[in-house]
């Protein structure tokens, strides 16, 4: 099988080790509002995947209902897709997963589509372990829906139409590592720098990923009062540790000084770089991260960056025990015991 | 007073409490009656219940293969619960036969001049020969067997080899409930009068049949048909069908090299996420099914609609039960067929199966995959409690080795370079279903994106009245193609030019026959069809019209099956006649001829036809 396509493309573009060029990952034109969050994450994603050198048809990605789900088709063209149900992405990915072992798949899911209508769903597939990388494109408002308070609006914030909020947020990557989930981040859509390479950890991350992505919506939820607009998240956001990406077998030139970075090593090889900033915490520790969050949280300001990462665990199949061979390519040979034991089973029944 | 006299023709009735051990040594019983070749047809009535309530287990023996419940009261009542004792009582048939523990005395006030009774100290029997508290209960149970076998003149021998199977691998305890069956048989025989008038006597009828339930059935044939996933989640009745699948794919499915499973379930958090996961392996190019009831059955809709429009293919199992709502958990009806039918808002449609036997559970179970990946649509297999969770005596299950699994229309990387234009919705040829491909096939071909809005041929995103309409249209030609794929009706005719007809569906199967002779006893010869699939095909329609009057049997109280079939056929309702059951047990035939004699327009005749069909 190969890879290679062999459209043209304008020789300056660059290309990955595939051979193939931004440009091969990118989606349909969006329909999205112009400069929704959504749409900048869908870019780092494709560039994130592009400098990942993952053929795309080896990705699935899945989403439910949303402005945030919707944007599956604005990204990764020559993945197939699936949007589902509004907020039952969890439980269809899990599925496919089960079905075939050997893909990646990403999950794209808003605040709505995640903390309410699925937050049971969200729940189960973090304990599942599904390997997956999982992203909310968090605005704190239904988008497409037209501006409702999302369950990860903050009290007393006020949606545009000046309706107080009334009722404690949650906050998505507390419960994510509070249910064990084995890569945990949050990232900010206008800082595509910091997205790009915690996008590559946690596809490369076999295991359940999450990422928490602040995203606003410029239509319903970018006004003065609200602690989800783009300048609310500027003027709040801490980032804690800053993570670089180093690919397998890539060559390691930056050294950095003793006590300045920590590598946190992947399955596939590859590397999640991280440097010391003045918020240090442990990412490697549930308990060190939790403090970290809930401590930026009382100060008013909102944590960014890795905020966890345990390579060391076991994924849904592995617990299962599943066959390394993707199911979906077992035949009549490998499933069905055919007649000879049938009558034997029969036996017993007499 | 004169007992009721019979050779292989009466029902037993165990009264219990739940969390005794009962089960096991009721079970028994049929099995010994099974072995000896006469018919037999126990059913479990329970309760939604753990431990402390009453149950009851009702045996039919009828060597003329009457294997429906029997209206009407027991001829013997084996009352072993204090609880229950006084309707137990009641309830014995005139000329029947009590059995019970005499260690306890009787209320006089339940003596009656019309049956007889048989007390045995059982209680002080197991006090004398047994120390722990738990053995004297379960041998209680294995004691009254025993007593029945001489009661009734069951083969002792047939009773030792039950126990010996039972007990493989775990010999030491063969001994010890021999010895209680013989404590239960010497005391029988020493103090009544053995056999009894209604007794029991070894024939060959039962032939190459097995005596299996249907979840066994339908989860085996999950194995058979190739289900490598599964999401569940627990509700009676349906989940031995699962519980069975997973015993049978650790028995058959473990990769020898790697030790590996050949199988995922996944016990989901709820009822969407089961379905889900059903959904989004069957997208994903596994065979996958979820099994459920009514609860889940409302629970599963909006991702019902999903799979219809998105052409999803996946199997769910539904073993109904009395609704709505909770209903009665633990009993039994057909009541799910019309929420099924239409499963999910919009104009969806969805394909059903039913199943009347545990052998067709098996055929069904397995061919459902086939046709799910044929269909490309979910296909529902509608089986009942009554059929799904008791034995039943069932003809063998049969697997052609010679057969291979039909993926359906799915194009591989190398067909996909051979197609010049690749549509996901494109009905390329005519038939309404189009071709899919697993994602991760090719690198830039046969892409596309899977979703519950509407969409072109393309599967683009479209919001154009006159493409919605197309799909929609072709959706609507798919059903039509699909009716060529379903199993068809069974016909009974009774071979007269009848010019009335009975129309029935799963269960109501069972207790035709019967039906038949007790009308055919009165002068009326009617032709019957069984109904195996959803939506009809032509001979449904052919054998409405070939008939004046036909009766629709349902179990459930609004005639589900006949309204489908009056709205889909566009039927005159005068022509279908409703008979409906719905209290929760299974339909007698006692019931339905008498309805039947009560409002047949066609007038007796006197002769003697026999019928053909099977
Ligand atoms: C069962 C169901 N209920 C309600 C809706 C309507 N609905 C569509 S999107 C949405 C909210 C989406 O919010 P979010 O997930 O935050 O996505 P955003 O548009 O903000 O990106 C709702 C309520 C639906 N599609 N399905
Ligand atoms: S409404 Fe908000 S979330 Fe939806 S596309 Fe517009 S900006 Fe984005
Ligand atoms: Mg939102």
């Amino acid at each position: 099988m190969s890879f290679l396509k062999s459209k043209f493309h304008h020789p300056r573009l660059a290309r990955n080790e595939l051979g193939l060029t931004h440009r091969d990952y990118e989606g349909s034109l969006s329909t999205l509002c112009a400069g929704c969050g959504h749409d900048a994450v869908g870019a780092a994603l494709v560039q994130a995947v592009f400098e990942l050198s993952i053929p795309a048809h080896k990705i699935a990605k899945l989403s439910g209902i949303g402005c945030s789900s919707k944007a599956p088709t604005y990204f990764l063209n020559q993945s197939h897709g699936f949007n589902t149900v509004h907020g039952r992405m969890p439980s269809v990915a899990t599925g496919a997963g089960m079905a075939n072992r050997s893909l990646k798949y990403i999950g794209m899911s808003g605040d709505g589509d995640t903390a309410s209508i699925g937050l049971g769903q969200f729940a189960h597939v973090v304990r599942r372990r599904l390997d997956m990388t999982y992203i909310v494109a968090n605005n704190g408002v239904y988008g497409l829906t037209k501006g409702q308070m999302a369950a990860t609006a903050e009290r007393g914030s006020t949606t545009k139409k000046g309706n107080k909020v009334l009722w404690p947020d949650i906050d998505l990557a507390t419960m994510a590592l509070e249910l064990g989930a084995t890569f945990v981040a949050r990232s900010f859509s206008g800082d595509k720098e910091q997205m790009v390479p915690l996008l590559k950890a946690a596809i490369c991350h076999e295991g359940f990923a999450f990422i928490d992505i602040i995203s606003p919506c410029v239509t319903f939820n970018n006004h003065a009062t609200s602690t989800r607009s783009y300048d609310y998240v500027r003027e709040h956001v801490q980032e804690g540790l800053i993570a670089d990406f180093v690919p397998v077998a890539s060559d390691i030139t930056t050294s950095y000084g003793e006590g300045e970075s920590n590598d946190i090593c992947l399955h596939d090889g590859s590397i999640i770089r991280l440097h010391k900033g003045s918020n240090g915490f442990d990412a490697r520790d549930r308990q060190s991260s939790l403090g970290a969050i809930h401590k930026h949280r009382e100060n008013g300001e909102i944590l960014t960056g890795l905020l966890y990462c345990d390579p060391t665990y076991r994924d849904m199949h592995d617990i299962l025990n599943t066959t390394e061979t993707p199911l979906n390519s077992l035949n009549e040979k490998e499933l069905c015991p055919g007649a000879h034991t049938l009558n034997g089973i029969n036996n017993g029944f007499r | 007073m004169a007992s009721i006299k019979s050779v292989n023709e009466c029902v037993i009735r165990f009264a219990n409490t739940n969390g005794t051990g009962s089960a096991s040594a009721n079970s028994m019983f049929a099995k010994a009656i099974f072995r000896m070749g006469i018919p037999v047809s126990p059913a479990n009535i329970f309760p939604s219940n753990i431990q402390g309530m009453s149950t009851w287990y009702d045996v039919r023996v009828s060597a003329k293969d009457y294997m429906a419940r029997r209206e009407g009261s027991p001829d013997i009542v084996v009352a072993m619960n204090a609880q229950s004792m006084a309707d137990d009582v009641r309830n014995v048939r005139p000329g029947g036969f009590l059995f019970y523990d005499s260690s306890r005395q009787i209320d006089p006030a339940l003596m009656r001049q019309d049956i007889t009774f048989l007390g045995m100290p059982i209680s002080e029997i197991c006090l004398r020969e047994y120390q722990a508290p738990n053995l004297r209960q379960l041998f209680k149970n294995v004691i009254y067997v025993g007593a029945l076998a001489a009661l009734l003149d069951i083969d002792f021998s047939v009773l030792k080899g039950l126990v010996a199977d039972q007990f493989k691998g775990k010999e030491k305890l063969v001994a010890p409930n021999v010895h209680a069956l013989e404590l239960g048989y010497q005391y029988a025989t020493t103090h009544f009068s053995c056999p009894l008038s209604i007794r029991l006597e070894a024939t060959d009828k039962v032939g190459s049949r097995i005596l299996i339930d249907g979840n066994t059935a339908t989860g085996l044939g999950a194995v058979y048909g190739g289900a490598t996933v599964v999401g569940w989640y627990p509700i009676t009745p349906s989940t031995s069908v699962v519980e069975n699948f997973e015993k049978y794919c650790k028995r058959l499915r473990i990769d020898p090299a790697s030790g590996k499973n050949n199988f995922a379930i996944m016990q989901a958090e709820d009822e969407l996420s089961a379905i889900g996961i059903a959904i989004g392996a069957g997208w994903n190019g596994a065979r996958s099914f979820t099994a459920t009831s009514g609860p889940g059955i409302s629970l599963m809709s909006e991702f019902l609609g999903l799979a219809y429009f998105a052409e999803v293919p996946m199997v769910l199992v539904n073993v109904q039960r009395a609704g709505p709502s909770t209903g009665m958990p633990t009993r039994t009806q057909q009541s799910d067929v019309m929420t099924c039918a239409y499963a999910s808002h919009g104009d969806t449609k969805q394909v059903l199966l039913f199943p009347s036997s545990p052998a067709e559970c098996f055929n069904m179970s397995a061919q459902a995959f086939d046709l799910a990946e044929q269909l490309q649509t979910p296909i529902i297999l509608m089986s009942d409690l009554d059929l799904g969770m008791n034995d039943q005596l069932s003809d063998a299950l049969t697997w052609d080795d010679k057969q291979s699994y039909d993926r359906g229309k799915v194009l591989n990387e190398q067909q996909l370079d051979e197609v010049e234009q690749f549509g996901r919705y494109l009905d390329v040829d005519g038939d309404g279903i189009c071709y899919r491909t697993y994602p991760g096939t090719h690198p830039d071909k046969g892409i596309f994106f899977t979703r519950g809005t509407s969409r072109d041929e393309f599967a683009i995103y479209t919001e154009k009245g006159d493409e919605y309409v197309k799909n929609m249209q072709r959706l609507e030609r798919k059903f039509e193609t699909a009716v060529n794929y379903l199993p068809q009706p069974i016909l009974h005719p009774a071979n007269s030019g009848s010019r009335t007809g009975v129309i029935y569906y799963g269960m109501s199967d069972v207790a035709i026959t019967e039906t038949f002779d007790l009308l055919a006893e009165q002068g009326h010869y009617i032709d019957g069809m069984c109904i195996k699939s959803f939506p009809f095909g032509q001979p449904v329609q052919d054998f409405i019209d070939a008939h004046d009057q036909v009766f629709v049997i349902d179990q459930n109280r609004e005639g589900q099956m006949r309204k489908l079939l009056i709205m889909e056929l566009e039927q005159n309702p005068a022509k279908l006649v409703k008979v409906t059951h719905y209290d929760g047990m299974p339909i007698t035939a006692t019931f339905i001829s008498q309805f039947i004699l009560q409002n047949i327009i066609a007038t007796p005749v006197k002769r003697n036809t026999k019928r053909t069909g099977s």
